[in-house]
């Protein structure tokens, strides 16, 4: 319904988007005993983990091939060579996921061809995993790069299964989004389990960054999918990609293993949620359980209680393409009205949003058009706090970065119950800010000189 | 790239840093950082350290000419506080794409800064070379020059893209271009005996504010702060002050050095870290100024302050005094503020169990271990499985570390406080020395300690990796015996 609009000016004013090399970095930390590896200049990798470090609150496994002026001209080769070993010797990962930047792919540094060339002179870690995403900060979005790295882990990790194996009818290979949090995993994989099925997670962040203590210190991931694991994905019944970004993804499984796939664009919402629990309870055969139908009577009534705080809300909300739709899609369910969107990236599922328009810009944007059209609730990332502060609307954090505020990696988007504590959240904002903003006042309902005030007319009270 | 790289040779043949002139003349060429160690690197890039040294101007539109990583993962994410202007917060960037590598970007970022003087028409626009313009050959002092020309507005072009070396040469670089470009250009309305300029200081959770009003007593003016809390015109008219105090190790020691040869202003190095690092420095303002033509009487008020102050303080740590007796402190930091923090801390009665001195220069470990004795642990690079033995040894209480380490401390469930760029608190001069104390002993004696370090109650807490990791470190020392 919406038509995609690309904000023209020179100058991108308050970012939005963030680059992909570091999409793909996060994907790689879904790996157990992983360590990504920015080939580039080493500020690459050095904001890349101040960000996450701020977002997660935990360490951040990151390196960097530290290209300098003059390896970056002559081409690197040694530097990648170097990296690999010196992580190798430092860390003992179990795999490196290797990501291009802008730098190298200017200069046109030839990773494959650099990897085959490590592989012949260094057969003494021929089991060492190297995954390598091409990731060039100059086009696409920090949503891109995720989505490259896992359909690159899928067709370097996943092992074609022999001809006529048999599919393990209990396994589900779900294919997540950068949208989820390490909360939402877990929360899917409670959900799914609860079905009697064994859910493997590609990239698995909730073992990785849910913050948890670690059973053994390590500098690499400290949880997460083991390659291992990765390899036996085409043996699934089935693979659930969720958002729509993870279409690449599982079509690359299923073209390599054969693995047919569902996928399902949005989590956030009534709507979107039955259709994945039926979906489940179809490919389990067994009846939704009771604790679900419970759920599902809490998530209605929650929607009854929040529509009248979240309905005809003005909404301008930023966000990634897959983030936007839920839940945006999810505010204008409970009768929110889509004003402001801005987005990162191109994607199929902008176009189904119910807005007039999308726009792929900035927050200068945001702010811009939220004041122009009158918009009553924020949401986007932790960046947009000064917009918040300026405009005087209720915010509403979603997203990477949220680095001023606690919890990021746990706030649910996904389940029945999930979504009723979102929307019991956003109800609470909003609440409070008619509490502490829009009392009603003596003044509130003053006749003006446009109604006839002029004429005396303020003696007929609240007539308006 | 030809003067590029002549800058970044003049400043590696920085003159007035003791470290330099130790070395041969083919030394001093490679310069003073050393080569980056791929797959083991850590830091940040030039780039990072030219905005970290010039982003607290505030009234200053900050544009960078680059990729989306370069802005759009990093803006808004420093701690410098401003009593004013907001636009420094406000995120510029060309986000380059495809086209502008092929073409060229100099259009795009010329356009740019039309639309940000046009839109928020800030007293100046500096504009940050990144790698990628800088390998296609974007020429960003041309652009700077022409658009500058065209809106009458000054546009500055900071060259240091993030591969020609680390922060610290970023700094410098930062600093260079603020000599070729901004410093000299306005004349201040007025001058006294009293101003002073302080460099490389960034007003980092306001820090500066801790001190400032010491000087205000005195009578002493920030004419220019260099660059935390500061305006364009002030750094522009800098080159009036009688005095400078260069506050951040080396990190701008080369302005502060041609200031003095440009414009006769004396420097010298000093910290507001600590009670007797704060008297010094304010003695040394007091008198530079006085060799400058201040009234002498400077000097008896200056010590009537410091009496004064430092009387307050001693009473505000006296009780904190033993409650530190016998407790040790972990300090991992970069070279910024090890040697003045490690005074600090030892003047509230804690002692020392290390410090990093990764990044401090040879200079500043020589000071750290006059402070702390020959025996002074120095720890120049440590794992952080050695960070969390050393901590569980219980050789340390309590760490204090920048953001990037505190999840070592954390997850051994051992005190931690933020020190570095992205701490929350302030702890310069007298108050803040209290604040920090206030601070460590809020952390060392929270109860939550207890409560964290308790172990599962279906847990073996002989067969943890606390446990394991410990017996690991252990295991050696007996066999060595």
């Amino acid at each position: 319904m919406a038509k995609v609009t690309h904000v023209k000016k020179a100058c991108t004013v308050n970012p939005l988007k963030m680059s992909q090399p570091i999409g793909a970095a996060l994907a790689f930390m879904g790996l157990r005993g992983a360590m990504p590896l920015l080939h580039g200049s080493q500020g690459c990798t050095s904001f890349g983990l101040v960000l996450f470090v701020r977002h997660f609150k935990e360490a951040i496994p990151l390196q960097t091939t530290a290209m300098s002026e003059v390896a970056t001209v002559l081409g690197g080769y040694e530097n990648v060579e170097q990296a690999i070993l010196n992580i190798h010797k430092r860390t003992k990962p179990e795999i490196i996921g290797i990501c291009s930047t802008g730098v190298t792919e200017t200069k046109g540094d030839d990773v494959e061809g650099y990897i085959q060339l490590f592989r012949e002179r260094h057969p003494e870690l021929a089991s060492l995993p190297l995954v390598y995403v091409s990731t060039p900060d100059f086009k696409d979005a920090f949503q891109d790069g995720w989505t490259k790295a896992v359909t690159r882990m899928v067709e370097v990790l996943v092992r074609v299964p022999a001809p006529g194996a048999v599919r393990d009818p209990g396994r589900i290979a779900v294919l997540p989004g950068c949208h989820l949090t390490p909360g939402d995993l877990e929360e899917l994989r409670t959900i799914i389990e609860d079905f009697g099925l064994r859910p493997s997670f590609l990239p698995d962040l909730s073992r990785s960054l849910d913050g948890h203590i670690p059973e053994d210190f390590t500098p690499t991931t400290i949880g997460g999918i083991g390659v291992d694991e990765v390899a036996t994905l085409g043996e699934a019944a089935w693979a659930v990609a969720i958002g729509e970004q993870m279409r690449p993804a599982a079509e690359a499984l299923r073209t390599r293993a054969g693995v047919p796939f569902r996928l399902f664009p949005r989590l956030c919402g009534l709507a979107a949620m039955d259709e994945f629990i039926m979906f489940l309870s179809a490919a389990s055969g067994r009846p939704v359980p009771a604790k679900y139908r419970r759920q599902r009577g809490q998530l209605v009534d929650a929607m009854l209680d929040g529509h009248f705080h979240i309905g005809g809300r003005k909404l301008a909300i930023a966000a990634e393409p897959d983030l936007l739709a839920d839940v945006a899609g999810m505010l204008r369910e409970m009768g929110a009205e889509i004003t402001v969107a801005v987005t990162t990236t191109h994607s199929p599922v902008l176009s189904g949003i119910d807005a007039a328009e999308v726009l792929i810009g900035d927050l200068e944007d945001l702010e811009r058009l939220a004041g122009e059209r009158g918009c009553d609730l924020l949401v986007t990332h932790s960046h947009g706090r000064q917009a918040a502060a300026r405009l005087g609307i209720p915010f509403f954090r979603v997203g990477i970065p949220m680095f001023d505020r606690l919890g990021a990696g746990h706030l649910l988007t996904v389940g029945y119950r999930g979504v009723r504590d979102l929307i019991f959240t956003i109800s609470n904002l909003v609440i409070a800010d008619a509490e502490q903003n829009h009392q009603p006042t003596p003044e509130s309902w003053r006749l003006t000189e446009e109604d006839g005030a002029a004429d005396g007319a303020q003696q007929k009270g609240q007539a308006a | 790239m030809t003067t590029l790289s002549a800058t970044i040779q003049e400043v590696f043949n920085e003159p007035a840093c003791g470290k330099n002139a130790a070395k041969s003349e083919k030394e001093r060429k490679k310069g003073c950082t050393k080569q980056l160690q791929p797959g083991g690197a850590a830091g940040g890039c030039a780039f990072d350290g030219a905005k970290i040294a010039l982003q607290p101007l505030t009234d200053v539109a900050h544009l960078v000419h680059g990729p989306i990583a370069c802005e759009g993962n990093s803006w808004d994410n420093r701690g410098a506080k401003s009593s004013g202007p907001s636009l420094w917060r406000t995120g510029f960037t060309t986000d380059i794409n495809e086209t502008d590598i092929v073409f060229g970007g100099e259009k795009r970022l010329y356009k740019a800064i039309r639309e940000i003087i046009e839109k928020y028409d800030p007293p100046a626009v500096f504009v940050y070379q990144t790698c990628i313009p800088a390998m296609t050959g974007d020429d960003i002092n041309a652009v700077a020059k022409a658009a500058s020309a065209k809106f009458g507005k000054p546009v500055i072009p900071i060259n240091a893209p993030g591969f020609v070396g680390p922060k610290n040469l970023g700094n410098k670089l930062a600093g260079e271009a603020l000599l070729d470009h901004v410093i000299g250009t306005v004349e201040p309305d007025y001058t006294t005996p009293y101003d002073i300029n302080i460099i490389g200081e960034y007003n980092l959770s306001g820090e500066l504010w801790q001190v400032k009003p010491l000087l205000d007593a005195l009578g002493i003016r920030v004419l220019s702060c260099i660059s935390g809390d500061g305006r364009y015109r002030e750094v522009a008219q800098s080159h009036r002050a009688k005095a400078a105090m260069m506050v951040c190790s080396k990190a701008m020691i080369n302005v502060a050095r041609k200031m003095e040869e440009r414009y006769g202003i004396p420097f010298f190095e000093g910290s507001f870290y600590g009670i007797g690092d704060t008297s010094d420095s304010l003695r040394e303002i007091a008198r530079l100024l006085v060799s400058r033509g201040a009234p002498a009487e400077l000097l008896d008020r200056t010590e009537a302050l410091i009496a004064r102050e430092e009387a307050k303080a001693w009473a505000s740590i006296a009780p904190f005094k033993p409650r530190f007796a016998g407790k040790r402190v972990l300090l991992i930091t970069g070279g910024v503020k090890s040697w003045s923090v490690v005074a600090a801390l030892q003047e509230a009665g804690l002692e020392i169990a290390g410090t990093s001195v990764k990044k401090s220069t040879k200079e500043d470990k020589e000071r750290i271990k006059e402070l702390m004795g020959e025996d002074a642990h120095m720890i120049e690079d440590m794992t952080p499985r050695e960070m969390y033995r050393m901590l569980k040894d219980a050789k340390a209480d309590i760490m204090l570390s920048g953001g990037r380490s505190q999840f070592v401390a954390l997850k051994a469930a051992m005190p931690w406080l933020d020190i570095n760029q992205e701490r929350h608190h302030a702890y310069m001069g007298y108050v803040g020395m209290v604040d920090l104390l206030r601070e460590i002993a809020k952390t060392l004696f929270n109860p939550v300690w207890e409560q964290v370090r308790r172990p599962a109650p279906w847990d073996d807490p002989a067969d943890n990796w606390q446990a394991r990791a410990l017996a690991e470190v252990v295991a050696p020392q007996l066999a060595a015996e």
